[in-house]
């Protein structure tokens, strides 16, 4: 997660990049629907969603490969929606890096400084600086095939900066990466972005990389935004129950709202439990609700939680998933409702507190869960 | 440990090729070469000294002075021969500067084809093997021929008025090198094209370069190597081609390839013959080398 920067939430402010309307249909599917969205200066802005939700469409008509079937994409105030990719100040790091594979990393990287014409003094000093921020000094001589994907990551990102691009465009960039690598990188990708201040939309399907670099991002579904917001809220206040699904692991429990009081919504279960969980603007009386609960905001214990506890059921361990940072343990309640409750594996001990067949207690605070009308 | 076993395998795999190469290509050079060094002479064989095994080492020591130079000090003598060379390679130069001309713009075509097309259109380039050579150039004798189909067409089309001698000229035999040779350079160019991925010229769109820029900066050096083995594919057998520029040439003006048969057929000069051959192989050796060198180089590169 960043720092605090947010210029979506001030209505004064002006977008760098703001799409009204944009469609693109491939044959008879709409890639990308009547999508509208604002991007501001210096933002990591992610694109997430399943393939085939369109986000890689979204970003080839921000790039110029493709155009829009109608809609405008406004850059700085100028409908850029007809401009080719050519004259556009907008750059992409491709997914396979596309590094021209004739040309060594020099070469590669000076490739857009020399289409336009740039002096070659300037041209090997630009080169030069964006070796030492990538740190790929000492290999300029290389051709692609002689470099590691790490390093061929690097070029390619070095190149698409060359430019000095108002916005930069990730395609899946750290794809290709082994975990260790692509979590490292994911680092040093979100400071080099503060470190330049360029704006970048950046592509992805790893939910832990768009919420690792990304200011904001975007949940994409068949061509249309499901929900835009910062990483946190995307993941505390998802917008629908695909939204909750999708991020993360999430536990939905379908009822009706019976009452709501002081913030608190009572709620009735298929199954004839009732809980109670923090109230928003948009639920009332009568409402056929899910209630989202991530398993990690579940308490596990073998007794009853002392005290009173706004949720508590009694249940049995059906099964327990070891993934060594946290126990994942599948309760089946009473009533007959399965839910998820993960625990932090804080201790170190060999015998787990709890196994498989015992009777235990959930329980979770009001405000561990949101109501979901859809 | 496992290695070191295959290697035995290996060896054996790699000598066979090897054996068969040098019984049907070394063996045969070799036996050029010493006919190249003899004399002709109205015997069977037709040329000495022929070695006999019987003879031991006094008859190898007679059999060695018997040899000489001479058979190539006559091909710098007499001007034919030079002029024969120098229209095989002028005619091997052209022929291959038009097949480029014509075979790039096809491969490029093939390789922007879409998948079922693509190989619809290898298939139609390959298609003409399927055909005997020698039969596909009696053909072109027919097109070429003057009430044939090409002058009929032309005059069909108001090209040309009246029928136009086309055969026993140098331009049926552009027309048949061209016409035989094109799959040889169309298949090394669409493979090296086929290679060029679109997200390369996408990348380069993104950097700046208008289409053609693209196709400069990026499609043209990644063909290179195609280019070049295509180009040496046919540079290299046009410069020895007989059955072309003899069913359709002229004999005013003899590529070598004829020049050798004449030598070989007609004048029962197996020795000269030999030296002519001999020459034509060094000749080409340089342009074979620099293939390997080039082809030695990209598979080092992928």
């Amino acid at each position: 997660m960043r720092a605090s920067f947010a210029p979506w939430a001030d209505p004064g402010a002006k977008p760098l990049l703001r799409l009204e309307g944009v469609s693109k249909r491939f044959a008879d599917t709409a890639a990308v629907d009547n999508l509208s969205l604002d991007i501001f200066e210096r933002e990591f802005f992610a694109l997430l969603g399943p393939s085939g939700s369109g986000k890689t469409t979204l970003l080839r008509l921000l790039a110029g490969f493709e155009r829009p079937d109608s809609g405008k994409i406004l850059l700085d105030g100028e409908d850029i929606a007809g401009v080719p990719p050519y004259r556009r100040p907008v750059n992409m790091m491709f997914q396979n890096y596309a590094l021209f594979p004739h040309l060594n990393v020099a070469s590669n990287i000076a490739f857009g400084l020399r289409q336009e014409r740039m002096p070659r003094r300037e041209i090997r000093q630009r080169v030069a600086e964006l070796l030492a921020l990538v740190k790929l000094e000492g290999l300029e001589r290389r051709r692609p095939h002689q470099l590691s994907g790490g390093q061929r990551q690097r070029v390619a990102l070095a190149r698409s900066l060359a430019k000095r691009p108002k916005v930069l465009l990730l395609d899946e960039p750290l794809a290709a990466l082994d975990r260790k690598l692509r979590e490292q990188t994911q680092f040093e990708l979100a400071k080099l972005q503060e470190q330049l201040g360029t704006t970048f939309v950046i592509v992805t399907h790893d939910q832990q990389e768009a919420m690792t670099m990304a200011h904001r991002m975007a949940v994409m579904d068949n061509g249309r935004l499901i929900q835009v917001a910062p990483p946190s809220e995307v993941y505390e206040q998802p917008a629908s129950r695909w939204v909750a699904d999708f991020i993360g692991d999430v536990n939905l429990l379908e009822g009706e709202v019976k009452t709501t009081q002081s913030g608190v919504a009572t709620v009735a279960g298929k199954n004839g439990e009732e809980f109670r969980l923090a109230v928003s603007a948009d639920i009332w009386p009568g409402m056929h609700v899910w209630a989202a609960l991530r398993p990690e905001k579940i308490q596990v214990g073998p007794q009853p939680p002392a005290g009173a506890a706004d949720n508590k059921f009694r249940g049995v361990v059906e099964d327990i998933a070891y993934r060594g940072n946290v126990i994942v343990y599948r309760v089946k309640l009473a009533l007959g409702d399965e839910l998820m409750a993960s625990v932090a594996n804080a201790s170190r001990l060999m015998e787990l507190p709890i196994s498989r067949g015992d009777e235990v207690w959930l329980s979770w605070p009001a405000a561990a869960g949101v109501l979901l009308s859809h | 440990m496992a290695r070191r076993q295959n290697a035995g395998g290996t060896f054996v795999v790699v000598l066979v090729p090897y054996l068969w190469l040098a019984a049907l290509f070394l063996v045969p050079c070799l036996i050029i070469l010493k006919i190249s060094l003899s004399q002709t002479a109205i015997a069977q064989p037709p040329y000495t000294p022929v070695y006999d095994f019987a003879v031991g080492w006094a008859g190898f020591k007679e059999f060695i002075s018997g040899l000489s130079f001479q058979n190539y000090s006559a091909l710098a003598q007499d001007t034919i021969y030079l002029s024969s060379y120098l229209k095989s390679l002028q005619v091997a130069a052209v022929s291959t500067a038009i097949l480029l001309v014509i075979g790039y713009p096809l491969a490029y075509g093939i390789s922007r084809a879409t998948g079922r097309w693509q190989a619809l259109l290898v298939l139609l380039v390959i298609l003409p093997f399927w055909t005997s050579f020698l039969i596909r150039v009696y053909a072109w004798i027919t097109i070429l021929q003057t009430d044939g189909l090409f002058n009929r067409a032309l005059q069909a089309l108001g090209i040309i008025s009246a029928p136009v001698a086309w055969l026993a000229s140098d331009t049926a035999v552009y027309i048949g090198i061209v016409y035989s040779y094109l799959p040889f350079m169309v298949l090394p160019l669409y493979a090296s094209l086929q290679h060029v991925d679109d997200s390369l010229l996408e990348a380069a769109a993104d950097l700046g370069c208008r289409r053609w820029k693209a196709f400069w900066k990026i499609t043209v050096p990644l063909s290179l190597p195609g280019a070049i083995a295509g180009a040496l594919l046919c540079f290299i057998p046009v410069v020895g081609e007989f059955v072309i520029p003899d069913l359709l040439g002229s004999s005013s003006s003899m590529m070598i390839g004829q020049t050798l048969w004449t030598e070989f057929f007609s004048n029962k000069d197996w020795p000269i013959a030999g030296a002519i051959a001999i020459v034509l192989l060094i000749v080409l050796v340089g342009p074979i080398a620099g293939f390997e060198f080039i082809r030695a180089r990209d598979l080092k590169g992928r």
